[in-house]
């Protein structure tokens, strides 16, 4: 029992308590790039946690049987990246072979995610923090659940205020800006939760 | 040597990264809580920075275009570890400061923006003071949004008392929130600069890094595209 209360810990921490994109500030550039429409939002938010769950399962593997093994784990930032960029490919063809209606859900953003820096961030995060890989897993995927719902919550804002009237200097980034600043204002209301 | 001058002007001021480029925004935002924190991690990438910059530009003739990211992506992790290790032994306190940020300098786009756009297309020198000129306006960057923020979350700048004793300071900017409205005034006032310029007729030039002119549209355009577009290499080929 103490073991799923950990978990589910983990999964609220991670998700909601130190929020992916708005206290640590990963994955910020699609976070503000892909948000202009509920329905890319959480197209990104399901293609994150997809790769992000699987990529911290495999770097979590890696590092186990072949670094530490090895006594070469100062080589993981190297490692991580390559893996990375590597299993976003692979996932891409074969989503594009086996599963095409998940493709064409998840196809356009995937190319996006090598580069967020969120996928790194877990990865690194899970071997600093010596999770174990069910730990490191569960972590990768509250982490990109707490990414998908501050993308969708941002998108469903500027949905609402896409045609209100902004100051002239403040249009674009800037206001998003400020959305994401309230919005990390309110997460922080989650800090006392753990 | 004007052209190690110009590359260096170019870097601080004309196309500053963070000011001018907007690119790498989470490190800007992450470690800016004070002054100090900004001046390591601005400091830490330039030292990638100019030194992948000089690699990378060593071995333009020979990374064929097809493979050239992953190349530079392998170049730029190697630096980061050394340089990491080189944090733990000698400076460990900054090295916990800036936590797991060290690692992620390898996903600045930054960094693989010179690289595709400077470094592979010129020679060694001017790569090397072009990584330098970029990296130092980086770090004032860094160095200038922590001290503003540090100034108003605690009212001191590297932890020296500037303000008196009678100033209550507004915590929240050292805090999550604060980096987003300190980088949303940051960007209205660049917006508001462009828009002077363009009422006043001047033609504001659009400046083309390797990632994209904006980092914002990271998605649309920019860095993660160029992994994919293998097309783009070829060019550089000619």
């Amino acid at each position: 029992m103490e073991n799923i209360r950990d978990m589910l810990l983990l999964l609220v921490g991670s998700s909601l308590v130190s929020n992916v994109v708005l206290s640590q500030f990963l994955g910020l550039c699609p976070f503000l790039g892909v948000s202009k429409k509920i329905k890319t939002a959480s197209g990104m938010g399901a293609a994150v946690i997809f790769v992000i769950t699987l990529a911290s399962g495999v770097a979590g593997l890696i590092y186990k049987f072949i670094l530490q093994p090895l006594n070469i784990e100062y080589l993981q930032t190297i490692v991580f990246i390559l893996v990375i960029a590597a299993l976003v490919q692979f996932v891409e063809m074969f989503l594009r072979k086996a599963m095409p209606s998940l493709y064409e859900a998840l196809g356009v953003y995937l190319p996006l995610i090598t580069t967020n820096c969120a996928v790194l961030g877990v990865a690194i995060t899970n071997v600093q923090k010596e999770y174990g890989i069910l730990t490191g897993i569960v972590n990768g995927f509250a982490t990109a659940l707490g990414f998908m719902i501050a993308i969708v919550i941002l998108a469903g804002i500027r949905e609402k205020t896409a045609y209100n009237d902004v100051p002239e200097s403040f249009k674009g980034m800037p206001i998003v800006l400020l959305t994401a600043g309230l919005m990390a204002i309110a997460f922080c209301g989650f800090s006392g939760l753990l | 040597m004007s052209k190690v001058g110009e590359r260096l002007y170019n870097g601080l001021i004309k196309e500053n990264p963070t000011f001018v480029l907007t690119l790498g925004m989470c490190p800007t935002l992450a470690v800016t809580t004070k002054a100090v924190n900004g001046l390591g991690m601005g400091l830490t990438t330039a030292a990638v920075l100019a030194m992948s910059n000089l690699i990378i530009s060593l071995l333009r003739k020979v990374i064929p275009g097809r493979v050239r990211i992953p190349a530079f992506i392998v170049i730029i992790a190697s630096f980061v570890t050394v340089i990491q290790l080189l944090l733990q032994a000698y400076l460990p306190s900054l090295n916990d400061a800036l936590g797991v940020y060290i690692p992620l300098i390898v996903v600045n786009c930054i960094i693989l923006g010179r690289a595709e756009s400077y470094a592979y297309l010129n020679p060694p020198v001017s790569s090397l003071f072009d990584g330098i000129g970029m990296g130092l306006g980086f770090t004032a960057a860094l160095t200038c949004i922590g001290a503003v923020r540090e100034l108003i979350s605690a009212g001191t700048v590297f932890d020296i008392n500037v303000l008196p004793e009678s100033y209550v300071p507004i915590r929240i900017f050292g805090l999550a929130p604060g980096a987003f409205f300190v980088l949303a005034a940051l960007t209205a006032l660049q917006n508001y600069a462009k828009n002077k310029a363009k009422q006043r007729g001047r033609n504001v030039s659009v400046f083309m890094s390797g990632c994209s002119e904006d980092c914002m549209n990271c998605s649309e355009t920019g860095c993660s595209k160029s992994f994919y577009d293998s097309e783009a290499g070829s060019r550089n080929q000619q």
